[in-house]
């Protein structure tokens, strides 16, 4: 047993945490004159050791996960769904959330493909809360900051939000508040591509670039913050206004992310300085999944799919179930501590 | 004659695949029939939910994906 929870700590430590680069990049830095104790030495530390470690870890992750990914093209995913039926269905499509590609700009596509297939309104809104929440990178990149027992607890109060959500919208029965056109679109079965397995490395291949190039920014932008907060705001600011026993934390972490817009690799440097403050876990989770969960430009998409009513319900609910998250993990932050 | 379809609402990956798709075409001196489908109403009557994709004569051949000009030459090809 302790042979396997010292193999599992260095995965988590040196592999997914990369504990070895920044120890590297602290002598580099102490060798070339720089006094790593000092806040500007420590930032740089902080902005070099984590700019690398996540361009490293997205490479790798997205790879992997593109090329699951090109099993289950959004043809094939709504093909799937619609020989489900009820929870089970919710439930499907929550997981298949997590492995379909997607992006805000292609939600109204899926949402009326979806829909004009006659999937029930409460399984398309499954699928649209697990989506951006929780994948396979969330999972990876979450284990090497708060290890493995918080990335899981926080993969599975993601996939039940998205259950439990969609439901609720389903019993509410807002079918006609979705937009006259697409109720109209009827049902069209398209097979998908048929792919080989070099066809696969190089789509995985292709997304690799492409996320790299397009989150390139909210990486640096996200790392720059975190090394902001990691060097220059006092311990005790974080924990009054952020720590874990305030009640406000995590309604404040949660406005404060649902207007901003990045992907979750951006909020990761964040979170994770924000971590090392003593900011409460709920608190946390719940800025980064109202980060990627909501966001302004995807309501603007969605609004042109759903009338105002039904997208004020999504809204809604997306917002309070993830402060019930951060409540639940700040109250139960005990179970989790490292 | 080939009709090909590129599918995608205007942005610059779809522009991309177009470009590729035009090349092709003209590598294999073929004559096809090349259409830019950007209306998104007309992308949900053809069914497709993911864009840059491509269409030949009403079948899904690429997916979510700019490919370059050899690759769509010898998917035509096929």
């Amino acid at each position: 047993m302790a042979i396997v929870q010292n193999v599992w700590f260095f995965l988590q430590d040196q592999i997914l945490g990369m504990k070895w680069l920044n120890a590297l990049i602290g002598n580099l830095l102490t060798a070339l004159g720089l006094d790593i104790s000092s806040r500007i030495g420590g930032a740089v530390q902080f902005f070099l050791y984590d700019t690398i470690k996540i361009f490293v870890l997205l490479s790798v992750l997205i790879f992997v996960i593109s090329y699951i990914q090109s099993y289950f093209p959004p043809e094939r995913t709504k093909k799937i769904l619609g020989r489900f039926h009820g929870i089970g269905a919710n439930t499907l499509a929550a997981l298949l959330g997590t492995v379909t590609p997607f992006c805000s700009c292609s939600s109204i596509p899926l949402f009326i493909g979806f829909t004009g297939a006659g999937l029930p309104l409460g399984v398309t809104f499954s699928f649209l809360i697990s989506s951006p929440l929780v994948d396979l990178g969330s999972l990876v990149l979450l284990t090497s900051i708060f290890g493995g027992k918080v990335a899981i607890a926080y993969v599975i109060v993601g996939l039940v939000l998205a259950v439990l959500g969609g439901s609720l919208i389903e019993r509410l029965h807002l079918e006609n508040e979705v937009e006259e056109f697409i109720r109209k679109a009827g049902r069209i079965d398209l097979d998908s591509p048929e792919l080989s397995l070099s066809d696969r490395l190089e789509y995985a291949k292709d997304q690799v670039v492409a996320t790299v190039k397009k989150v390139a920014p909210y990486i640096f932008i996200g790392v720059g913050i975190g090394a902001l907060i990691h060097n220059f705001i006092p311990q005790s600011f974080v924990e009054t206004v952020l720590g874990g026993d305030k009640w406000y934390s995590v309604p404040l972490a949660t406005l404060v992310g649902v207007p901003m817009y990045a992907d979750i690799f951006g909020t990761i440097p964040v979170a994770e300085s924000l971590f090392a403050k003593c900011a409460g876990l709920g608190t946390i989770l719940s800025f980064m999944m109202a980060v990627t969960a909501l966001s302004l430009p995807s309501m603007i998409m969605l609004r042109k799919a759903v009338k105002p009513k039904l997208l004020a319900v999504f809204f809604s609910i997306v917002t309070v179930g993830i402060m019930l998250i951060g409540f639940l993990f700040n109250y139960f932050s005990f179970l989790f501590v490292v | 004659m080939m009709n090909l379809k590129v599918i995608g609402t205007g942005c610059e990956d779809c522009d991309r695949l177009y470009e590729n798709t035009k090349q092709a075409i003209a590598q294999l001196g073929i004559e096809a029939e090349l259409e830019k489908v950007e209306d998104l109403m007309e992308i949900v009557k053809l069914g497709v939910m993911t864009a840059p994709s491509l269409m030949k004569d009403g079948k899904l051949i690429i997916s979510g994906q700019v490919v370059s000009t050899d690759k769509i030459v010898k998917l035509l090809q096929k």
